[in-house]
């Protein structure tokens, strides 16, 4: 047996033993999470002609090309995180819901669809608050907000990170943890969640393994 | 300086080899042939650091930019490269757009447009097709829609709309 043979059956065995493929290429890719809301949104979201999105994450290349060129959507990106970091390192995190408060530039019900993913989690109550007020005032009504919502308490010491969220299918994304200045939140339980979109309804919400809740919110027809 | 021999200087016949007789090897180094420009290379204008402009650059060969431009970039049929160090503060219409450096402005792109890891645009980007690397800042917005090509076939999403006003799943206790 050449020496590439034997290479190549050690390699192929060897990522069969860990599920298919390299640690290292599943750290750099994000790790899987099955996602059932994240499906409805896009129901939501392909019902309607010319949609048009606010991402509130970071800017993903994959997430760019599923939604603007598969979905055909208009997207907006203001990557909250940033603000979020730079109010940490200038110790105006106790400002927040002020900073937060016009940061939405767009128009009133101008927006079909809002992906906050994991954003509240670094919020607290107050500035969720602002924050999901503004996020309803540009919805539409019948548009759709989809975030992820923590349910423990965030891990005592752990260096501050945020996920990276990319989108693979309709039910399949993936997360991978990104440096943060400013560290979770105490998780929001599901009244202050309630209040803080108070000008939505829970339309859908599940409950992932990594016991994270989904949650999909509609703003009413008029 | 020894790259730009003058060549009224030069010998007129080279001096001859060492080994006059000795056949060349199949691989050997090819003799030096003056090399025509390339396509790309001939049509590529270079922007360098220290310039710059204020107001509407406009034309048709492809570009690549260093320095600064502050007004209005019109390539509609060709390529701009804007470089790692270079600050765009400008209105940008081209066939393609390859940003490493920083753009302040919309950028509409007939083809693509790419932002590499170092790259970063605040502005609005319409083109059919946009790469953003990882690293790479955006902000505004992207519509793939106007710049010419329509989408690839859409996503089936089969999820069939919720109810509304469901109430929330059971959860963490604050």
């Amino acid at each position: 047996m050449s020496e590439s043979a034997r290479g190549g059956f050690a390699s192929r065995f060897l990522r069969w033993g860990k599920g298919g493929e390299g640690r290292g290429a599943r750290e750099e890719r994000g790790e899987p999470l099955t996602t059932k809301a994240f499906g409805r949104f896009l129901a939501y979201l392909t019902a309607r002609e010319g949609p048009v999105l606010l991402d509130l994450g970071p800017v993903v290349g994959q997430n760019v090309a599923f939604f603007g060129e598969r979905l055909g959507c208009k997207l907006f990106v203001e990557d909250l995180f940033v603000d979020l970091d730079r109010a940490a390192k200038e110790g105006r995190g106790a400002e927040l819901p002020d900073l937060l408060r016009g940061r939405i530039t767009r128009e009133d019900a101008s927006v079909d669809g809002v992906l906050v993913w994991d954003l509240f989690d670094h919020l607290d109550r107050p500035a969720a608050a602002v924050l999901g007020e503004e996020l309803a005032r540009v919805l539409r009504p019948g548009g759709v907000l989809l975030g992820f919502f923590a349910s423990g308490a965030p891990t005592p010491g752990a260096s501050p990170t945020h996920m990276r969220y990319q989108v693979v299918d309709e039910k399949t994304i993936t997360q991978r943890p990104a440096p943060a200045a400013r560290p979770r939140q105490p998780a929001l339980n599901n009244r202050d969640i309630a209040r803080a979109f108070s000008g939505l309804t829970v339309s859908e919400s599940f409950l992932m393994r990594s016991q994270v809740r989904e949650i999909l919110f509609r703003k009413p027809q008029r | 300086m020894m790259w730009k021999r003058d060549d009224s200087v030069r010998p007129s016949q080279p001096p001859p080899p060492a080994q006059p007789a000795a056949p060349a090897p199949a691989q050997a180094e090819p003799a030096y042939v003056p090399r025509t420009p390339t396509h790309t290379e001939r049509d590529m204008v270079q922007i360098g650091k220290s310039v710059v402009i204020k107001g509407e650059l406009s034309g048709s060969e492809d570009l690549t930019i260093e320095g600064q431009v502050e007004g209005k970039i019109e390539l509609r049929q060709n390529v701009l490269n804007i470089g790692p160090n270079s600050k765009i503060k400008a209105q940008i219409f081209a066939k393609q757009v390859v940003v490493q450096g920083e753009v302040i402005g919309n950028v509409t792109a007939s083809e693509k447009v790419d932002i590499r890891d170092a790259g970063s645009v605040d502005g609005d980007i319409t083109s059919p097709k946009v790469a953003i690397a990882e690293g790479a800042h955006f902000r505004g917005s992207i519509d793939m829609q106007r710049g010419g090509a329509k989408p690839t076939e859409p996503v089936k999403v089969s999820a069939a709309p919720p109810v509304p006003a469901a109430a929330p799943a059971p959860a963490a206790k604050a």
